[in-house]
């Protein structure tokens, strides 16, 4: 007895697994067949029920037919997403949005936070042949995840999965974009993808442009429909549920908003 | 001689008859211009109040079995003041600025924020269904709108519409007190309350429990109301309600509606909306013989 899905209703999933991947971030998975294969970059508005609903990147699963939402706890909602226990309920409806372009040669990821999740998927869309470096940003070594799930999932490729920690308990110390820096001073890549906070990818797509390389970042606003209705997402003249998430460089770059301001609830533009 | 998709709504004088409806993507002046390229007529802000208001946490939106949304999201808005900051320099766009608020003194506050800005015209939403003391609950008082219309027209020179829907009291009356009060031009009509409830966690999915149904379930109701108000008031008028393709939007105009708005068919087939129904209209036009706009305006009534 199932009700009929359609994209723009919710359809309710039961919390079969949560791992905790730091102090305060956790993998919610659940069975689902439509959001177990979305593209890198598509996102599901979630509803906390009787909180909240707000829109996630759909995180993949090793096991088949499932999906899931990795959650950092920050505000109300997504504290109260985050403390969903297993066998409770929360409503998705997607997916949503575009994805990233799939390019093939050397390429470069760079992500930060839960930021790493349309990334991570992203890996799952490359082919063995390609030469893949991922770097991964963190403020300190236990808000590090993802990087032995990244390091499975490129085991067929030539790859590099670099951490960065801000106060250099782990891995390199620094900012995500000071190692990128580094790298493409001698290194040429077929494209670079990034998702995070808009500084870091600010900073990631002059990097990349100025070195004449392709790079798409997946943006992330306020949302309430995640339909082009009710306008609270736009950057400029776009919508990142409609248009995005997933925009080329060269589009953001003539965005005077990207980088710089985001919209509050009421529409007023605020800086970062 | 071909056919020109110009009409007139009164004194409001548009290149396309179809307009972005209030509620829809109007936030930002950028995605305003991106509209009218897009092949809007004119676009409607959201329903500004004097402050800035957060509206409704999520979910504020739902696709219905069918076709159509309910939606509740509560108004949200920058405010007047700082949304008319932000069009200030708008220089290509005809803008109409969609009010909300509860007394005439709210309205006469926002007007005069508008003083130096280029508006089209002032909307002035009487039939928001979700949010208290304003919109509907307005709509549903006649001798405060003819206040609030008296009081808007006499602050401002620019064509004022109002918004009517169908609340507790007969919208006709809505219609009679803002045409008596003076108004330009009436658009017909707001969402209709309605709600949505998931059966498996049993509870009502809006945040605010009750929100507006807009959309293709609506459109019949809407095009009844035009022809209504068409056949008692000599008022110009704006048809609304689940307009998503150029038979729709001819049918408003046939019911006597001399433009049309378009909101929730944006979201079901984004702003290239407006291109195909402005193309459809056209074609219609050169099938029937049309040359006008308004030569087809209110002809169901002939009937």
């Amino acid at each position: 007895m199932v009700v009929q899905r359609n994209s723009n209703r919710q359809t309710i999933c039961k919390i079969e697994k949560v791992t905790d991947e730091t102090p305060t971030v956790r993998t919610l998975t659940f069975s689902d067949d439509v959001l177990c294969n979305v593209l890198p970059g598509q996102f599901a508005m979630v509803w906390v029920p009787g909180v909240n609903e707000l829109p996630m990147s759909v995180m993949i699963s090793p096991e088949k037919g499932k999906a899931a939402f990795t959650i950092r706890k920050y505000g109300q909602s997504s504290t109260a997403l985050y403390n969903v226990k297993v066998g409770e309920s929360i409503g998705v409806r997607g997916p949503y949005g575009n994805s990233f372009t799939i390019k093939k040669g050397k390429l470069l990821l760079v992500g930060g936070g839960t930021g790493l999740v349309p990334l991570i998927r992203l890996l799952t869309f490359f082919t063995p042949t390609d030469d893949v470096t991922i770097i991964m940003g963190a403020k300190t070594k236990n808000e590090v995840f993802f990087e032995d799930y990244a390091n499975r999932l490129l085991d067929k490729n030539k790859h590099q999965v670099i951490v960065a920690t801000e106060d250099g308990t782990y891995g390199q110390k620094g900012l995500v974009t000071d190692i990128m820096d580094k790298l493409c001073q001698d290194t040429k890549f077929d494209a670079v993808y990034t998702c995070g906070p808009e500084l870091m990818m600010s900073k990631v797509v002059s990097i990349a442009t100025s070195k004449g390389m392709f790079v798409e970042a997946s943006l992330e606003r306020m949302m309430k429909c995640g339909v082009g209705i009710c306008g609270s997402c736009c950057v400029n003249d776009l919508l990142v549920c409609k248009d995005g998430t997933i925009f080329d460089g060269k589009t953001l770059l003539s965005k005077s908003e990207f980088g710089h301001t985001h919209r509050n609830k009421a529409g007023i533009l605020e800086a970062y | 001689m071909n056919p020109s998709l110009f009409t007139s709504i009164g004194s409001i004088k548009l290149a396309r008859p179809t307009i972005l409806a209030s509620g829809i993507l109007g936030i930002s002046l950028d995605v305003f211009n991106r509209i009218y390229q897009a092949g809007a007529g004119a676009v409607v802000t959201k329903s500004l109040s004097k402050e800035p208001w957060d509206g409704y946490p999520n979910p504020t939106i739902f696709g219905v079995k069918g076709g159509g949304w309910i939606n509740a999201v509560g108004l949200s808005n920058p405010g007047a003041p700082n949304f008319a900051k932000m069009i200030s320099s708008n220089k290509d766009v005809p803008i109409i600025v969609s009010l909300v608020g509860s007394i005439p003194k709210d309205f006469e506050f926002m007007i005069k924020q508008f003083e130096d800005i280029s508006v089209l015209a002032f909307e002035l939403n009487l039939s928001c269904p979700h949010v208290a003391k304003v919109g509907l609950e307005v709509g549903d008082d006649p001798d405060l709108v003819k206040k609030i219309v008296k009081t808007v027209k006499s602050k401002t020179d620019v064509p004022v519409i109002a918004k009517v829907g169908l609340g507790t009291t007969n919208y006709l009356d809505t219609v009679d007190a803002a045409c008596k009060a003076g108004i330009d031009a009436i658009t017909a009509i707001n969402t209709l309350r309605a709600m949505a409830i998931d059966v498996e966690t049993e509870r009502p999915i809006l945040s605010n429990k009750i929100g507006g149904l807009s959309g293709t379930p609506i459109k019949p109701v809407a095009v009844r109301c035009v022809y209504e108000i068409s056949s008692q008031y000599d008022i110009p008028i704006i048809g609304c309600g689940g307009i998503s393709s150029w038979d729709d939007a001819v049918e408003f105009i046939l019911a006597g509606a001399s433009a049309v708005q378009i909101g929730s068919a944006v979201g079901d087939n984004w702003i290239s909306v407006f291109d195909d129904i402005n193309k459809g209209i056209l074609q219609y036009m050169e099938k029937k013989g049309f040359s006008k706009i308004e030569d087809m305006v209110g002809r169901a009534k002939k009937f």
